[in-house]
């Protein structure tokens, strides 16, 4: 008990990600090359710049479940745009502003109609990916056009013998480190997940608030996008109907970000892709099968989320009625 | 009246302005948006599509509507306990897969399947009943995952049994008639959907777990207050939500009989739409099978037109989106906004005009006095509100307090006191019988007699509901004064119908007139309504001639007289029209006259503004309550006047520091005992003219 009260969730799953990588290291041939490594921190920055866009929203007590549909629809537009000649600058604006667009309707939808986050961003991601669909395109997968090929440098071209999108990723969190810690909107952030009541009381502007925290992960979620683009030149849209998204909170919450929000910061987030990237390099090595592989990672969440739950007691004095 | 105030005055008289409020009141005006949603959306498509009311078309939609408002009820269930469960989607593909390996390739008989599927149904559901009941985890990401895992481990399955599932052939008529039978021109699913719904609703309405689940989701932490074991509860609605996914899940098979790799997949987000789409809460506590049913036809009826009219897969998932937003965005606002709203138009005053108030000047009838200067004050400090005092043969004082108590101060000298009866409620007037039983009227309660022994028995606490009321009026709120006929019949007033007891003065402000008088007979035991439509009547007094009582309405400022028996039974008289205050008690004087307490005195302001319904209304409507003009309470005084309504006698206290806020008064040997709503002592006057030995109970009954 003395032991693992003075433990936090985060350093035990950090304690979990390098008992893991011993025991690959040893059983698995060809795990502990650097080579691989790097392919593995390449594969997982995807996933790790996600974690950081659903990171901020968590803290500010929410939930972005329309962050891929989001994501998969802004950029596959973009594509598809770039493909009938829009200069790409241009194009890549309209996509910024579309992900904008839907942040700020999932923040206003929250914050101001006060739709508890978990609804608004479900029916959103829903109506993201129905409106792509049937207004923008009519393919399930978007090809990167040939004279935009350039761009494919950002999923995978590499700099120094290590990947670009590795480099995002570590400006993505630098950027939202700075963002939590130095500045006053990420405070005021902080506050707001911590106690909405309290926080409004005091003066902060919690509605606007909410609402940037939704913009900010979309357009990181956009980010992300891109780069999933260059690595295979293509967006498939199918992905905003996958369980991508529910991989992007067992980061988070694997990380030790409680989603009682106020709580963690980025280095949970670093913590929680680095195991979810050797678990994942470990069992695609091993050749688990792919649905075998989504139970192994559910059953990780929720063990997470158990682990949530205890540590992070839900208070039934103060917790609201109706917070699901 | 002039011609403006005729016009005010029929105005209220004809809108029923009142109507509006009290609809707003009743539950059932939830199901209101969700049926006028329903009828838009039927007659839109309705309209495009050629033949949407075809039998064909009709029968065809009505076999699938079977299978989704089972899920849709599944998630009703978990919803109104306050949970959601989104993992109904994979289970529903999880029974039918597990149906057919069974049926198909085990070979099990058709009764051995459905209890697996079933059985296997309710252990997901108890899995995430464990999770989200007793491990207390957030619903909405704990079912996320188990649809995960869930819909893998059917994935599982396709693999390895899909070959196997198409090629067998299954030969059996029970599970034929599961999935091509009709029950009298029904499909067999809407029928077992139909005895799923009816026994929800039945159980959600009248059953003790369903009352169970309904608080659960209410109020999570009242309900395990007052002991229900809440993860109990939590967990059954899960494992009676997998189950109907399973049974959902086992009618499909027995439909197409073939297991495809996109059975289910985004199920739940349909099925959720519906269920909030019928107005079943987000957070629990409101929702019911009819709001289940309501939302799963209209969202089967949007997605299969949709379809039909060939429109492609991705507008139906930006309808559904869009749907699910606009519905959650009306619940949420609606449950935050509905009280402010009844709050608005709740109140209704209509046109009141009372007679010029009479002067208290020197040459009028209620001239200012100090008579009341030198009462003797009774537990001083030790009474909290006895809005009616009493006196029994013994010269003991009976009093009901504010904390539900009789108070008996014990004579001679009234110094000791004790707890006659703990009633509850807030006992109000008071009266022997015959038999020296006192009975009272207790606010909130109803009537209540506590026999010499110290029994409380209720004696009724309902009347016979109005054909075309709007609410309830059956029951009993503000029973306020009583009297006992002769003939052993209890003539009580009930103040309003329309507020509770704590609202009295806004029922001044509605002026509209929502009091009645109740007889209650206990040689039947029956109780109903004598006189309606009054404006808050308060104090009932038997007259001397033992065929009709004296009433008084407090708001209408007069005194009126009821014949129950005789030559003009039936029939009301105005006995005092125009009184300066507002009456409440009426008792009996030892001369053959009435005693009557004013609780506070008319103001000229309020007279006026009784004049103005509009006024009152935006009164109610723009400011806050403690702002509103309220009748004054503060100064009143004793009247005694006669049966022909001559005022005989004006008892005042003008500085009211003796005495203030008079609500009753009681002439017992030769002394006037007073009593009132919000004091805090009784007060006792020498009466020098009077009988000395008169008392009421000599007077009703003949005793000593």
């Amino acid at each position: 008990m003395s032991i693992f009260g003075r433990l936090t969730q985060e350093q035990i799953v950090l304690g979990l990600a390098v008992l893991l990588c011993i025991g690959f290291s040893i059983a698995l041939p060809g795990f502990l090359t650097a080579n691989n490594l790097l392919n593995l921190l390449r594969s997982v920055s995807i996933l790790g710049i996600l974690g950081v866009a659903m990171a901020l929203v968590v803290i500010g007590r929410g939930i972005d479940l329309s962050l891929i549909a989001a994501m998969a629809i802004s950029v596959a537009w973009t594509l598809q745009l770039i493909g009938t000649g829009m200069p790409v600058a241009q194009a890549a604006v309209i996509g910024v502003v579309f992900c904008l667009a839907v942040g700020m309707i999932n923040g206003f939808l929250i914050a101001y109609v006060e739709i508890p986050a978990i609804f608004a961003t479900l029916a959103m991601g829903t109506a993201v990916y129905g409106f792509g669909r049937y207004f923008l395109f009519n393919l399930d997968v978007l090809y990167f056009p040939d004279h935009a090929r350039y761009l494919l440098w950002l999923g995978q071209g590499a700099v120094l013998g290590v990947p670009v999108p590795i480099y995002l990723f570590a400006g993505v969190c630098l950027l939202a480190f700075l963002f939590l810690r130095q500045t006053r909107a990420g405070r005021y952030l902080r506050a707001v997940g911590d106690n909405l009541a309290a926080a409004r009381i005091s003066g902060v502007p919690a509605r606007p608030i909410i609402v940037l925290q939704y913009m900010m992960s979309s357009l990181i979620g956009f980010v992300a996008g891109i780069v999933t683009a260059a690595s295979v030149a293509s967006m498939n849209t199918r992905i905003a109907n996958s369980t991508f998204v529910y991989d992007v909170i067992l980061v988070v919450v694997l990380g030790g970000i409680g989603l009682s929000g106020g709580r963690g910061g980025i280095r949970n987030v670093i913590v929680g892709t680095l195991l979810i990237g050797v678990l994942l390099n470990g069992m695609t090595i091993m050749d688990i099968q792919y649905t075998l592989q989504n139970v192994i990672k559910s059953v990780i969440l929720l063990t997470a989320i158990v682990i949530d739950t205890i540590l992070n007691p839900r208070d039934e004095q103060t917790a609201q009625q109706g917070d699901i | 009246m002039s011609l403006s105030d005729t016009v005010a005055y029929w105005r209220y008289r004809v809108v029923p302005d009142h109507l509006l409020g009290e609809l707003l009141t009743k539950r059932w005006i939830d199901n209101v948006i969700p049926a006028v949603i329903l009828i838009a959306v039927v007659a839109t498509f309705g309209a495009l599509i050629p033949d949407f009311f075809s039998a064909g078309s009709i029968g065809n939609l009505l076999r699938q509507w079977g299978e989704f408002s089972l899920l849709v009820l599944a998630l009703m269930i978990v919803m109104v306990a306050g949970g959601i469960d989104l993992s109904v989607g994979s289970t529903f593909a999880l029974g039918n897969i597990v149906a057919l390996a069974l049926l198909n390739v085990a070979g099990w008989p058709v009764g051995a399947v459905v209890a697996a599927t079933l059985g296997c149904g309710a252990a997901v559901g108890l899995i995430n009943g464990l999770l989200v009941g007793y491990l207390r985890l957030r619903a909405f990401l704990t079912t996320l995952v188990t649809l995960i895992i869930v819909r893998a481990v059917v994935d599982m399955l396709l693999l390895k049994y899909s070959v196997a599932i198409a090629a067998a052939f299954v030969d059996s008529d029970i599970w034929f008639f599961f999935g091509e039978g009709s029950v009298a021109g029904l499909p067999f699913s809407v029928v077992v959907t139909a005895v799923v719904a009816i026994a929800a609703h039945l159980i959600l309405s009248r059953s003790r777990i369903g009352w169970h689940v309904l608080a659960t989701g209410g109020s999570r932490r009242s309900a395990h207050n007052v002991g229900i074991p809440v993860r109990r509860v939590i967990c059954l609605t899960y494992v009676v939500s997998g189950t109907l996914a399973a049974l959902a899940g086992v009618l499909f098979a027995s439909r197409l009989g073939g297991a495809g790799a996109d059975t289910g997949i985004g199920l739940e987000v349909a099925a959720l739409t519906a269920a909030v789409l019928g107005g079943n809460s987000l957070g629990g506590g409101r929702g019911s099978a009819a709001k289940a049913i309501i939302g799963s036809i209209t969202v089967m009826i949007m997605v299969n037109s949709l379809v039909r009219l060939g429109v492609t897969s991705g507008a139906n998932s930006l309808l559904l989106g869009l749907v699910l937003l606009g519905a959650v965005a009306i619940d949420v606002r609606w449950l935050k906004n509905r009280h402010k709203v009844l709050s608005k138009v709740y109140v209704s005053p209509v046109f009141a005009a009372l007679p010029p108030a009479p002067g208290t000047d020197a040459g009028s009838p209620y001239a200012l006095n100090d008579r009341l200067r030198g009462v003797e004050l009774i537990g001083l400090g030790e009474i909290d509100g006895p809005e009616d005092v009493i006196l029994d043969d013994d010269d003991h004082i009976y009093a009901g307090n504010r904390t539900g108590d009789i108070i008996r101060f014990l004579a001679p000298d009234y110094r000791r006191w004790e707890v006659y009866a703990h009633v509850g409620g807030r006992p109000l007037g008071m009266a022997f019988d015959r038999d020296g039983n006192l009975l009272c009227c207790i606010g909130g309660m109803g009537l209540y007699r506590i026999t010499p022994d110290r029994r409380i028995e209720k004696l009724t606490d309902e009347t016979n509901r109005s054909w075309f009321s709007i609410v309830d009026d059956s029951r009993l709120r503000l029973a306020d004064d009583l009297d006992i006929a002769p003939d052993g019949r209890v003539f009580f007033s009930e103040a309003t119908i329309r507020y509770e007891m704590h609202e009295w003065p806004v029922d001044c402000l509605e002026a509209r007139g929502n009091g009645r008088i109740v007889c209650y007979d206990p040689a039947t035991a029956s109780t109903r309504t004598v006189l309606k439509n009054l404006m808050f009547p308060n104090g009932i007094c038997m007259t001397h001639d033992g065929q009709s009582f004296l009433f008084a309405e407090t708001w209408g400022c007069r005194v009126s007289r009821y014949y129950f028996a005789g030559p003009k039974s039936g029939s009301v008289e105005t006995v005092i029209a125009d009184l300066p205050g507002y009456p409440d008690n009426i008792n009996r004087a030892s001369d053959g006259t009435y005693w009557l307490a004013l609780v506070g005195m008319r103001t000229p302001s309020l007279d006026l503004a009784l004049k103005m319904p509009g006024f009152r209304k935006r009164m109610a409507r723009r400011i806050a309550p403690d702002e509103w003009l309220y009748p004054n309470i503060n100064s009143g005084c004793v009247v005694r006047f006669d049966d022909r309504g001559t005022i005989l006698d004006v008892l005042w206290d003008q500085g009211g520091e003796n005495h203030p806020m008079i609500t009753s008064m009681r002439e017992h040997r030769g002394h006037l005992y007073i009593g009132g709503l919000l004091n805090n002592r009784i007060g006792r006057l020498k009466l020098p003219d009077s009988d000395p030995d008169w008392t009421g109970q000599r007077a009703y009954w003949g005793r000593s």
